[in-house]
């Protein structure tokens, strides 16, 4: 069995390339390079319509990412949705009168949680399982359309 | 009548034939592995034939396929002044689609056919038959060495083509149709997701990786020893191929990202 040397040095030089290629779709394309999954705390958000969001659509306080939405259930009682979103445990300074409402990024772009800092009268902070009562829900454009033209037909 | 029904049936036996007897040599081939690790020097042999000659082939069409999408995109985008989507629309379908895909496609032809040819040739030549009158295992000694090569080299292949993919949609999108370079990476970024959209394209390359060796390998190891039985083997190895990767895309494809 001859042995080539170059031959090994373009095999090893082919895997390393290979292996490069796929640590740069990891780091450089992927969301991996900000993705932080270390500590989170879950605070629970009741909305009467929760609209197009999605299970991970972003929570974000005045446009900086905070955290993500990890499920949306129905209650069966009130027959609200219930979101529950994840929230990075630095961000533990959040007045427990925060609300918490959905809004569409552009035109047609995806809906998020924005959630606005209350005056955090009690000086209590959002824990774990928390739950934000001053929430608004997502605003439907069709709905909107439909009261906007009803109203208009009958101030006729 | 009677004919034809005959002929179905000859058929339909003949090719359930060969699905037995190509998951016979898979099985074989797949416990020859295991004396394939004691002896690299067979495999580091095997990946250079296969993996690094197709290395120049993969990289220069992901970056013309990458080029072709940042402009057809763009002209697309621009009416919808969503250029700064750019960046997440050549890497979705690259990451997801193309690059599997036809790094898989290319593979098959630079390198399935050239194993089908040799394995073909070796038994048209009863190199095969020789080895076995030496009592040496031809399918551990020659096919699994070139099964596993094809196995590892495939994923770095489309890892490859998306990257060069990438790059080559870089290149075009902010070099030449000025797209925000910032707006080009973050939305990139806040859009594909590790898990969801690499890990799976990464599977995607493992199993068209898998699937055209075996099809290469078993149609060299089945073809008939003649020169014109080795040449329709090379046809039946790209033809099987082809549609056996787009086949399977669409069924992993609609597994991984049905439930969106």
């Amino acid at each position: 069995m001859q042995h080539s040397k170059t031959q090994d040095t373009l095999v090893g030089l082919f895997v390393a390339t290979g292996i490069a290629a796929l640590f740069y779709m990891a780091l450089q394309i992927s969301n991996l390079g900000s993705y932080s999954s270390d500590d989170t705390y879950t605070v629970i958000a009741n909305f009467q319509n929760s609209g197009g969001l999605k299970i991970k659509s972003p929570v974000s306080i005045a446009g900086v990412r905070i955290g993500r939405v990890s499920s949306i259930t129905l209650d069966k009682e009130t027959h609200e949705s219930v979101v529950e979103m994840q929230i990075e445990s630095k961000y533990n300074n959040l007045p427990d009168d925060s609300g918490a409402s959905i809004y569409t990024a552009g035109l047609l772009g995806e809906q998020y949680i924005s959630i606005d800092p209350g005056p955090g009268i009690s000086g209590d902070f959002l824990k774990n399982k928390s739950k934000i009562d001053n929430v608004s829900s997502a605003i439907i454009l069709e709905e909107m359309i439909g009261k906007f033209m009803l109203n208009k037909a009958e101030g006729k | 009548m009677f004919e034809f029904l005959e002929n179905l049936g000859k058929a339909t036996r003949s090719n359930f034939a060969k699905l037995g007897r190509s998951t016979l040599f898979l099985g074989h081939t797949l416990s020859g592995i295991s004396d394939v690790i004691p002896r690299p020097n067979l495999l580091i042999k095997q990946i250079y034939s296969v993996g690094v000659l197709s290395f120049l082939i993969i990289t220069i069409s992901g970056l013309f396929v990458g080029m072709v999408l940042g402009l057809q995109g763009f002209y697309t985008l621009s009416d919808f002044g969503a250029e700064e989507s750019l960046g997440v629309m050549v890497a979705a379908s690259l990451v997801r689609e193309l690059g599997p895909v036809v790094s898989a496609l290319l593979f098959a032809g630079r390198a399935g056919s050239a194993l089908t040819a040799e394995i073909g040739l070796m038994k048209a030549t009863e190199q095969l038959s020789g080895m076995e009158m030496m009592a040496v295992d031809p399918v551990k000694r020659i096919i699994s060495p070139r099964f596993l090569a094809g196995f590892i080299s495939t994923p770095l292949l489309a890892a490859l083509f998306s990257a060069v993919g990438v790059i080559g949609g870089h290149l075009v999108g902010v070099g030449m149709l000025g797209v925000d370079d910032g707006a080009f990476w973050a939305q990139m970024q806040a859009n594909i997701d590790f898990q969801q959209d690499i890990i799976n394209g990464v599977i995607k390359s493992i199993v068209f990786g898998f699937v055209v060796s075996w099809i290469a390998l078993f149609e060299g190891y089945d073809a008939i020893p003649t020169a014109e039985g080795v040449s329709r083997a090379t046809t039946r190895t790209v033809v099987n191929s082809a549609f056996s990767i787009l086949g399977l895309d669409f069924i992993l494809t609609a597994l991984m990202f049905g439930d969106m």
